[in-house]
């Protein structure tokens, strides 16, 4: 990781609603080109980390920086997809339209989207493979296929730094491999991910990067250092099962986990 | 035949009230394309009420009926925008608790006015055809701006209306996104006042974009569709209330439900006989299949 650039910093960041603390001092670096994993239990903060650095919230202290500047100069070099359970597939459009939504932000007010952003939504479209789908209903996607539209629209924003809430929730292993495919693709091309999940496993068989956070964060570095049995029991607590196993350890989910 | 058409525009005040209906059609229907995909129903129908309160003060102190419906409007939109944004308070608690307060005090205004008259109660069921040249210019001002905005924002409200969080992650201005639609609203119903009446706006801004929704699926094209089939039932409905001799607001109104209900069962993909057509042909299918033969 030496002589990369930072994609993303965050510094000591103290965050919450209200007076309810959901993030109490985090700070991490991560590099350019990584792709990385977001995880902790429901309610550690996860959310809160997301929103914070997309400018959703204002942490109390702290900053986060984008490739070097703040937040505001660099919106359009910022993705963000969210969960596929928040958006309203009812809604009137068509693929194509969600994910012109993306250049809106660059094309401005008071202008109307150009040849060049046409483009740029073709070529998104193209790397997630849904070039064939564009004048479908969003109604009518599958689960695999709501999530590639999503990060579709972050990519027609030409970001360099994709922020995925939970991609892989509900996906079949089928559609989580060709997902977790997918972003190694768009690592490989130069993008950053920091992909919040539930899923372990998928961090640890695919990922570059964990972040383990529970209001503080636990470990942040390379993954195979990052999940050792101390540090997950420190972050999941009485959330997960780990049975020490000949090979290593077994990570399962605990009650409602 | 043809003289079931010309003979009511013989008239001056009928040339007035096609003007105002299909005015009051095609910015109802614009805007009511945002009010029905975002499920904000309940919202038109509350800035409707609230605007009765600045019709009763307008009336009491003399002034424009019209400037008062609209103060009394815009400033609900903004305060139910304002409450829902900053407060605890679920959207629809917000406009229950706001329309109702701002009701109760126009019926609280005309109750001190001993001599209220046809006038006022004019604006509570419509009366398209009282409308003067000075009312049709003031709606088409409003109207024209409402429109004029809404195509030159379309982008920003189809953004944020499909997707807030990420609209305003992309630096789209959200909130003033979201109290320009509201102040929109506002405007659409005060335009529409006059012509249907304060317990009939609601009818025009929901009916005609929620007809256009059944036969088309996407936000801009249910925008031209919904002002088309609203303008057909504001001239339809204003023609059958001159022969037929009854209330125009509520004839307009008929019609565009009318329309809605043909358009629930004969629409090609969403209507209910298609879907009907869907379901047979699929049990046509099951029924022709062998049946398989149980595994030992």
């Amino acid at each position: 990781m030496e002589g990369r650039a930072t994609a993303l910093a965050v510094r000591d960041v103290w965050a919450g609603y209200d007076a309810t603390p959901a993030l109490e001092a985090v700070s991490f670096a991560l590099p350019a080109g990584s792709l990385a994993g977001l995880a902790g239990p429901n309610g550690s903060g996860k959310s809160t980390l997301l929103k914070t650095v997309l400018g959703l919230i204002r942490p109390w202290r702290g900053a986060v920086e984008v490739f070097g500047e703040a937040l505001n100069g660099q919106r359009a070099r910022l993705g963000y997809a969210p969960q596929a359970e928040v958006v309203d597939w009812e809604f009137p459009a068509t693929v194509r339209d969600v994910v012109m939504m993306g250049r809106y932000g660059r094309v401005g007010l008071l202008r109307r989207p150009s040849r060049a952003d046409r483009d740029a939504v073709e070529r998104a479209l193209a790397q997630v493979n849904l070039e064939a789908l564009a004048g479908r209903q969003i109604g009518e996607l599958s689960g695999g296929q709501q999530r590639r539209m999503l990060i579709a629209r972050a990519l027609a924003q030409e970001a360099d730094l994709l922020l995925l809430d939970e991609p892989m929730v509900g996906l079949d292993p089928t559609t989580e491999h060709e997902m977790l495919s997918l972003f190694e693709r768009l690592r490989d091309d130069g993008k950053t991910l920091l992909v919040a999940t539930h899923d372990l496993s998928c961090i640890a068989a695919c990922f570059d990067f964990t972040l383990l956070i529970n209001r503080r964060l636990v470990a942040f570095g390379p993954t195979a250092e990052v999940l050792n049995t101390e540090n997950l029991s420190v972050a999941f607590a009485e959330h997960l099962l780990l049975l020490p196993t000949e090979g290593g350890v077994y990570v399962g989910h605990h009650g409602h986990g | 035949m043809v003289d079931w058409f010309t003979e009511p525009l013989e008239f001056e005040f009928m040339q007035r009230a096609m003007l105002a209906v299909v005015l009051v059609g095609i910015v109802s229907a614009v805007v009511g394309a945002f009010v029905v995909v975002r499920g904000m129903a309940f919202v038109g129908d509350a800035l409707a009420h609230a605007s009765f309160a600045g019709v009763a003060a307008a009336f009491a102190l003399g002034v424009s009926i019209y400037l008062g419906a609209l103060v009394a409007a815009v400033a609900t939109a903004l305060g139910i925008a304002f409450i829902s944004q900053r407060g605890r308070l679920r959207f629809d608690t917000a406009i229950g608790v706001l329309f109702v307060g701002a009701f109760a005090l126009g019926i609280v205004i005309v109750s001190r006015q001993d001599n209220y008259t046809v006038d006022l109660f004019s604006f509570v069921f419509g009366n398209v055809l009282g409308v003067s040249w000075e009312d049709l210019w003031l709606m088409a001002g409003i109207g024209g701006f409402v429109v004029a905005v809404i195509a030159l924002f379309y982008k920003e409200l189809l953004f944020t209306s499909y997707d807030a969080t990420v609209a305003e992650a992309a630096g789209i201005p959200t909130r003033a996104i979201e109290y320009g639609l509201m102040a929109l609203i506002a405007l659409s119903t005060v335009v529409a006042l006059q012509a249907v009446g304060i317990v009939l706006v609601i009818a025009m801004l929901v009916t005609p974009a929620a007809t256009a929704s059944l036969l088309v699926r996407r936000l801009h094209q249910i925008i031209f569709v919904g002002a088309g089939v609203a303008v057909a039932s504001a001239v339809i409905g204003l023609y059958v209330s001159y022969h037929a001799e009854v209330a125009s607001g509520a004839a307009i109104v008929l019609v565009a439900t009318s329309l809605f209900a043909i358009a629930l069962v004969l629409a090609p993909r969403r209507g209910i006989l298609a879907r009907r057509r869907l379901e047979l042909a699929l049990r046509r299918r099951i029924d022709a299949s062998v049946p398989v033969a149980e595994q030992p």
